[in-house]
């Protein structure tokens, strides 16, 4: 413990704060506390509504719930076939998140180390899509999903949500493979291995902080979204749980304490990714090539 | 790991020029085509699925498209893009976009840097903290937008209910019906889910801020804002900038809040570009002229980013 401290101090000595010899703790931390609150707040209302039972929510503000009750889960998770839009939101974020890594790791590790003719051209004509506006894409999207027969399909989702995270997945995962010493992979090669392995067995787990940090950006990214998963699907059976839950929704009546408690299954996965990954990827990455 | 390490102190020129004298022609061959190999699966589902779409857009929108198939798809040349400049609900919708970046943009962007600053150095609990700023961007749109719906509601929103306590308002307002208590509301959930994406990019900024030089400033005697505006702001430009351009083409293509908040209403009023767009080729099936506005929209953001990279390259940035 008293070894620990010590090495914090020599540590903070080393480089000072930002804000120098005076780190305003206590004030920071009021402000810490307050932004904390504003940003979990919302959610923090849907937890506590979504223990209110239904006719409790209707017409009364409500605060604390009068009565709690987990009915509204075991409904929401029986009802609207709830499960079944968890596993497809599930297949997708998990599927988009494989191979966008796996594309993107080689085409970053292309990118970081070969020099050859177009390298720069498709470089920046990956870069260019983050200046690309989506408003751009969902009409046409639609009609090539549609000649390809892949509308109203879970694959066909993957596949887009794959295209749209790539570009920037490429340039993060670029800037980290780029600052890995060339020497560890000359000493792999030596021994025989192939540009896979090396790619596999040497600069992924070297890597895995950037990796982590690009599952975390894809996954959010393919649980979330909203507008093409929209456009694309029709049937109830492939919703996403964006889609799905909306069905809670209704034209007259709102199963307002159901879909609270669909809201909170919906986002736990998605926070705990992040929870996870943010543990993980704090070594060493302050997000790649940004800076 | 060990191996790694010992392996590692041969001379690197040594290695290479070994493996080339022993490579014959198949093996440079291979060699040259790493590359391509490498890159080559992300640009196929890059070209085909980001790419290639680009286009055909454009071209759609000079056409009377029809989704329908065996329907004939008359090219009208610029006329989809003159009616959107004469369509009044087009017009609405551009003030509107415009609006969204005026009012959520810049109070992201400093609630953002402030989050950033206060968490920026040690603190207790600090993970906590920047967990808790950041969630809000890993929620769903659809999530989000009808727990703000509820907290608005005109029957039991907690909104109605505090304005009836503090203020004796006891007439309970419809917010997400009418234009501009919609607008506002839906500003707002903007602003609370954008706050952590800028917050999250000034943290790592802040990061690679000289410290010695922040301090040396506060031992000559400059004060706190000072010190501010001449070391710390000046040294996180690029990313002031880059947050900048991401958030302005965000938020200039806002279409989730708008379908599930307000959809649209009353009366188009609180449109944006995009979901009057969406609207226009999905539920009235003008396809063509739905790309002409979405191509209007996309070449003024694509001009935006041009001249904000221009403006980076020429600060040397």
């Amino acid at each position: 413990m008293a070894q620990r401290s010590k090495q914090n101090q020599s540590r903070a000595s080393y480089r000072p704060g930002l804000y120098g010899t005076r780190p305003r703790t206590r004030l920071r931390l009021v402000l810490a506390i307050a932004l904390a609150l504003l940003s979990l707040g919302p959610l923090l209302y849907m937890l506590m509504l979504s223990f209110q039972s239904n006719g409790d929510i209707q017409g009364e503000v409500v605060l604390i719930p009068s009565h709690p009750t987990t009915s509204n889960y075991v409904q929401a998770w029986s009802e609207n076939s709830f499960g079944h839009y968890f596993a497809n939101s599930l297949f997708i974020a998990f599927a988009t998140v494989v191979i966008t890594v796996a594309l993107a790791s080689l085409a970053a590790f292309g990118f970081a180390r070969y020099k050859f003719p177009g390298r720069e051209l498709i470089f920046y004509t990956f870069l260019a899509s983050l200046a690309i506006p989506n408003v751009l894409l969902l009409i046409p999207q639609y009609l090539l999903m549609d000649r390809l027969h892949l509308l109203d399909s879970l694959l066909g989702l993957v596949l887009l949500y794959t295209s749209s995270n790539l570009p920037f997945m490429v340039f993060l995962l670029r800037g980290f493979f780029a600052a890995i010493p060339r020497e560890y992979e000359e000493a792999f090669r030596l021994d025989g291995a192939s540009t896979l392995r090396v790619v596999l067995r040497l600069i992924a787990p070297l890597s895995l902080p950037a990796i982590a940090l690009v599952s975390m950006f894809t996954f959010s990214a393919a649980w979330d979204e909203f507008p093409l998963a929209l456009t694309m699907l029709d049937t109830p059976s492939k919703f996403t749980l964006p889609i799905g839950l909306s069905d809670f929704i209704g034209e007259h009546t709102t199963a307002w304490g159901q879909f609270f408690a669909g809201s909170v299954i919906a986002t736990l996965p998605v926070v705990i990714v992040f929870l996870v990954t943010q543990r993980w990827s704090r070594s060493g990455v302050s997000l790649g090539g940004l800076r | 790991m060990t191996t790694t390490t010992t392996l590692e102190r041969r001379p690197a020129a040594v290695s290479l020029g070994a493996a080339s004298r022993r490579s014959g022609h198949w093996q440079r061959v291979t060699r040259r085509a790493t590359p391509y190999l490498l890159i080559l699966p992300a640009l196929v589902v890059y070209a085909v699925f980001t790419a290639y779409p680009v286009f055909r857009q454009f071209e759609i929108s000079f056409f009377n498209w029809h989704i329908f198939p065996g329907a004939s798809n008359p090219f009208v040349g610029l006329s989809n893009y003159t009616k959107a400049f004469e369509d009044p609900n087009v017009r609405t919708a551009a003030f509107n976009s415009f609006l969204w970046i005026v009012v959520t943009v810049p109070l992201e962007m400093a609630i953002g840097l402030f989050a950033a600053a206060v968490l920026a150095d040690r603190l207790p609990g600090s993970a906590l903290w920047r967990a808790a700023v950041y969630i809000p961007v890993v929620t769903s749109w659809v999530v989000v937008s009808w727990v703000f719906s509820y907290i608005f509601a005109s029957q039991g929103g907690i909104a109605n209910g505090v304005l009836g306590f503090f203020a004796g308002h006891t007439e309970s307002i419809d917010w997400t019906a009418r234009t501009w208590t919609g607008n506002g509301v839906m500003w707002l959930l903007t602003i609370w889910k954008g706050i952590g994406w800028a917050f999250i990019i000034f943290l790592a900024a802040l990061d690679g801020v000289p410290r010695d030089l922040a301090e040396a400033a506060r031992i000559d005697g400059a004060s706190e804002p000072r010190v501010w505006s001449n070391v710390v702001i000046p040294s996180i430009r690029a990313a002031i900038a880059f947050v900048t351009v991401m958030l302005v083409i965000g938020a200039a293509q806002t279409f989730a809040q708008v379908y599930l908040v307000t959809s649209g209403g009353p009366y188009n009023s609180t449109q944006t570009l995009m979901s009057y767009m969406r609207q226009q080729a999905f539920i009235d099936f003008a396809f063509g002229y739905a790309a002409a506005i979405g191509s209007v929209l996309a070449l003024v953001l694509i001009g935006f980013s041009w001249v904000e990279i221009h403006v980076l390259r020429q600060q040397d940035l």
